[in-house]
Order: structure tokens, then sequence, then C-alpha cells
């Protein structure tokens, strides 16, 4: 018996059972995705194509194209991830520069700094900031009291406070691939630089910059993404000034009960992230970035 | 002082003194970074409803009238409850998963991790509204199952990734060895291969812990009436006012947060490099 089942056929059919049937033990994880996740927001691809009629239509994306205050959902929602995603570089570039040349003990204390709020939950850090901004909040008190400014400076329930929320939000998600990026990097190479003559300047902007980079498009990426689709600091400290487009779909579906017009947004903001991330893919391994692939 | 002034900071020999708006930038904005989530802890044993920094004079009272209202309580026992069973079906699961996809050659493997990690993808509103939806044909609309589903799905990615991971740094040919002295493939897996990845199992529990417990979104939709989450009531009262009770439970998250990370980290340090969750 053994020795009719060692031959090719039977090895290669055997190979391919013990193949399906290791890929069979992702089955409840994928089972469990396609019927909460990608079933329901296939659905609402359906849905948004529905008119209120009960037939196919575009209304709910010609109603989108009309009117001003979509437009403007849709300005909101980019240049806050523009302008959060900026932020984030601008303060989370240098961060990540600082820890990266320490000592690795104390650049392990230092990421603390950056883990601990990476940890803390999404809603505690938005309300921390919304009792800092206030107008009887701390920020303004002390602001007073050493004279920088003279009454009380409104800083939330609109965009200021909204976009200082998010980049405190975001800032862990952009300094640590830049961090990991500039850790790999061989400082070696910019004492190569400096001994053939570069000037400091020249050396980090011409040997260890572009070297970041990868880290950097990873890092902004993430930012830029989240920040698209982002809901609850917005919905708290925009006090209703700042719309956002998933803010925008959950008042439809919550006050109008209106699912055509929820899910066309949904369906615009899908595609706008997926998109991005296509483009992005074109340049970067995002496999490698998430650790998956082989 | 003077001599660490001029002293060379950087391979080229950019001097302290140089660089010294670096160094007083970075620690700004480390402090940045974290005081603005601590504060939150004195400020909520002020007795003022506005919440003093430092408070004027000390109190407990809004963590009485937090122990002492049912609503809050309630909240509390679900969001631990639905965190825990989360933590439960969402770590064997995506350990599975995670190990299938690593061995299994077949061709649509690619295909097959990126659905796994769909749900970090997607933007979470659209999760929301699309279990919502499923809930309401399911008939799982604000039950304890539904809930637990959904945040497993939100957490499957961060297993499959963590644990996925620690699996292509461990060497296969040990759970080989065990089969080939006639071990059967789960017998290796359980007695060789799991025993080696245990930190990384432990950090995804851990991790799928804390999604479930602080996800907001998702639980505004799909819990709800007798079952909503501590944070979907938290959520409603940050919209309508600043209520400070809110910081006592605030403080209390931070408590299990932090509680948390430690636990990972001193996980995580026993064998591999800690690794931030990515």
């Amino acid at each position: 018996m053994l020795a009719a089942r060692i031959n090719e056929t039977g090895l290669r059919r055997d190979e391919r059972l013990e193949r399906l049937k290791l890929f069979g033990l992702g089955s409840p994880a994928m089972l469990l995705i396609l019927v909460i996740l990608v079933i329901p927001v296939g659905w609402l691809f359906y849905v948004s194509f529905i008119g209120a009629d009960g037939t196919f239509s575009l209304e709910n994306y010609e109603r989108m194209l009309k009117r001003k205050s979509y437009a403007r959902i849709f300005q909101t929602t980019f240049e806050i991830s523009f302008l959060t995603t900026g932020l984030c570089i601008l303060i989370g570039y240098p961060l990540a520069y600082f820890i990266s040349g320490l000592p690795t003990r104390i650049a392990n204390l230092c990421l603390i700094t950056v883990l601990l709020p990476f940890w803390t939950s999404l809603l505690v850090r938005t309300y921390a900031w919304l009792v800092l901004l206030q107008k009887r909040g701390l920020v303004n008190d002390w602001g007073i009291s050493l004279g920088l400014w003279d009454e009380p400076i409104k800083m939330v329930h609109n965009m200021t406070g909204t976009l200082i929320g998010m980049v405190h939000i975001m800032l862990p998600f952009l300094i640590l691939p830049v961090y990991g990026a500039m850790r790999a990097i061989d400082r070696d190479l910019m004492k190569a630089a400096a001994n053939l003559g570069a000037s400091p300047k020249r050396a980090f902007w011409t040997v260890f910059f572009p070297l970041t980079l990868p880290g950097l498009f990873a890092g902004s990426l993430m930012v830029f993404i989240l920040c698209l689709g982002f809901f609850v600091t917005p919905a708290v400290l925009g006090g209703g000034k700042v719309i956002m487009v998933s803010m925008q779909i959950v008042s439809n579906i919550e006050l109008f009960v209106n699912w055509g017009a929820a899910s066309a947004l949904g369906v615009v903001l899908l595609v706008s992230t997926m998109v991005i991330l296509w483009i992005a893919s074109r340049f970067l391994n995002l496999e490698k970035m998430t650790g998956g692939g082989h | 002082m003077f001599r660490w002034f001029n002293a060379p900071a950087t391979e080229t020999q950019v001097t302290h003194g140089q660089r010294l708006w670096l160094y007083v930038f970075a620690v700004i904005t480390m402090v940045l970074l974290v005081t603005p989530t601590l504060i939150v802890v004195p400020m909520s044993f002020s007795d003022s409803q506005y919440l003093e920094f430092p408070p004027e004079t000390w109190s407990t009272r809004w963590y009485d009238h937090y122990f002492g209202s049912p609503e809050w309580m309630q909240a509390t026992r679900t969001s631990f409850k639905a965190a825990f069973l989360t933590m439960l079906v969402a770590t064997p699961i995506g350990v599975l998963a995670a190990y299938g996809l690593h061995c299994s050659k077949v061709r649509f493997i690619r295909a097959a991790f990126v659905l796994m990690i769909t749900p970090m993808m997607v933007p979470v509103v659209l999760v929301a509204i699309g279990a919502f939806y499923a809930y309401v044909q399911l008939k799982i609309l604000y039950t304890m199952t539904g809930l637990v589903l959904a945040h497993t799905v939100l957490a499957l990615p961060l297993v499959v990734i963590v644990t996925g991971s620690a699996l292509k740094s461990y060497d296969m040919s040990q759970e080989e060895a065990a089969r080939s002295l006639g071990a059967p493939r789960w017998k290796a897996f359980l007695t060789v291969t799991l025993p080696q990845i245990r930190f990384a199992v432990v950090t995804s529990a851990l991790l799928a812990f804390l999604t479930s417990f602080d996800e907001v979104v998702v639980a505004m939709f799909v819990s709800g009436g007798d079952n909503p989450t501590l944070t979907r009531n938290m959520f409603n009262a940050l919209r309508d006012q600043i209520d400070p009770t809110i910081a006592s439970i605030s403080t209390i998250m931070i408590l299990v947060t932090t509680g948390m990370m430690v636990l990972a980290q001193l996980f995580g340090q026993q064998k591999e490099p800690s690794k931030p969750k990515d």
C-alpha cells in the first residue's frame, strides 16, 4: 500500500492537499472578515447606486457634485489631512532624528514618551485636549497669567482645536517608522561624507535624509490615510463646526437615516483611500511595512 | 559646560551648542506628547466643576459619582467583557490564520493576506455602518456577540501581523524535525512552535484586548440598548458638555492601558527586542 502511494502523482496530490489544509487554518478569520466587513461594504457600494425610488440611479453621486456643502466637506477633510500630515512631519522628523542619535538606553526611555500616548485611548487623549484648551482651561489660564495674551482665546470647537488634537494623536504613527529608518542607517556614511569634504548640512541632505525617505513616506502615508477617515477627534474638538466626511456619513445615518447618501460618501472615501494606497504601493513595499508577504 | 558646548555631537562634527535648538525642540515635543494625557489624572481629583490644575481643593467626588452610577458601572462591565471576549476569539483564530498563511504556499496567499489586513485599511466608519447593516439582517444588533465579532474583525490584522512577523524569524525546520520524529502537525505546533512564539502571541492578545476596549465608532453603532460600552457613553457625554466624571473614567482607562503596556513590554523584552505595534 505504501509503495502504491509513493509515486509522483500521489505525492503531488498529497502536497496540494496539505497546502489547502494549511490554508484552511485561516478560514475562520477570513470568513469573519468576509461576513462582517467585505460583504456589508459591498452592499454599501450597491446601495450607493440606488435612488430614492428604489431603482438604479446616480442621484447620490450627483447630489455630492451639486451641493456646495458636500464640496466643503471634502475640502475640509483633505485640508485637515494635509495639514496634519505636514505638521506631523515638521514636528516628528526632528524628534525622531534627536532620539535616533542617542545611546540605545536613553533612546528607549525617550521612545516611551512616544509609545505612551500611542497606547492610551484615543477618546481619553481627545478629552484631555478638550479640557486643556477650553475657555477656562489650563492653556488659557497660563497664557493669560504669563501675559502672552489678554483674554481667553477660543481654541476648541474649531479648526485649531481639531488640528492640535489630531497632530497629537497622529505623531506616533509618523515618528515610529521614521525612527526605524534612521536607526538602520550606518552612521559611518556621515563620517565618510564629512571626510570627503561635505559640510554638515550637505552631508545631512544628500546622505542621511534620502536614506530616511522610505520611513518618512510610510509614516506620512499612514497618517494621511488615518486622517481621511477620522471621526472621534474632529467630532469632539471640532464642536460641529469642522465637518469631515466620516462625520457626515454618521449624521446621514443617525439623523436622516439616508443610507443612499451615506453609502455614496463612504464609497468615495473608500475609493480615495484605496487609490492613495495603490499609488503608494507602486513606490513603496507596503507588504514590508505591514510585515506580510513572503 | 563650555567644553560640552563646543564638543562635537555628530559624525559631521556639529557641536552640541549648534544643535541646542534641536534639544530644546525635542524636549518640548516630548513633554507635549506625554503631559496632556497625564494631566487629566490630578485634575480628576479636583473638587471644581471646571477641573482646575493644580486643584485648589482635592476630592474624590467624581470617582464617587462614577462608582455610584449604575449606568457607568454597567458600561464598564460591558467594555471589559467585550474586550476580554474579543481577546479570546481574535487571538486563536488570528494565530491559526498567521500560521496557515506562513506555511501554506498556495498561489492566492497574497490575496488572502490582503484580505486579512483589510480591516486596517477600510475607514472605521465604513466598518461600523457595514456591521450595523449586517447585524440588522443577522438579528444580532445590540448584542454582545455582535460587538465581540466586530471588534474581533478590527483586532485580527494586528494579531496576524504581530504573530506573522514572529513566525518569520522562527526557524521552521525545528517543527519539521519534530514531525519527522513522528509528532502530528498539531502536536509539533503546540509543543515546539507555540512556546517559541509565545511572546508575540501574548502581545497580540493584549493588543486585541485594547483594540476592543478603546474602540468608539463601531461600538457607537452596534452596541446600545442595554449593552452600551464605556467608550460609547463617554463619547456621548463628551459631545454634550465637559462632564468631570469623564476625567475620573479617563484616569482609570489610562491605568488599564498603562498596565497592558507594561505587561506587553515585560513579556516582549524577555525574548525578542521590544517592538511597537505597527
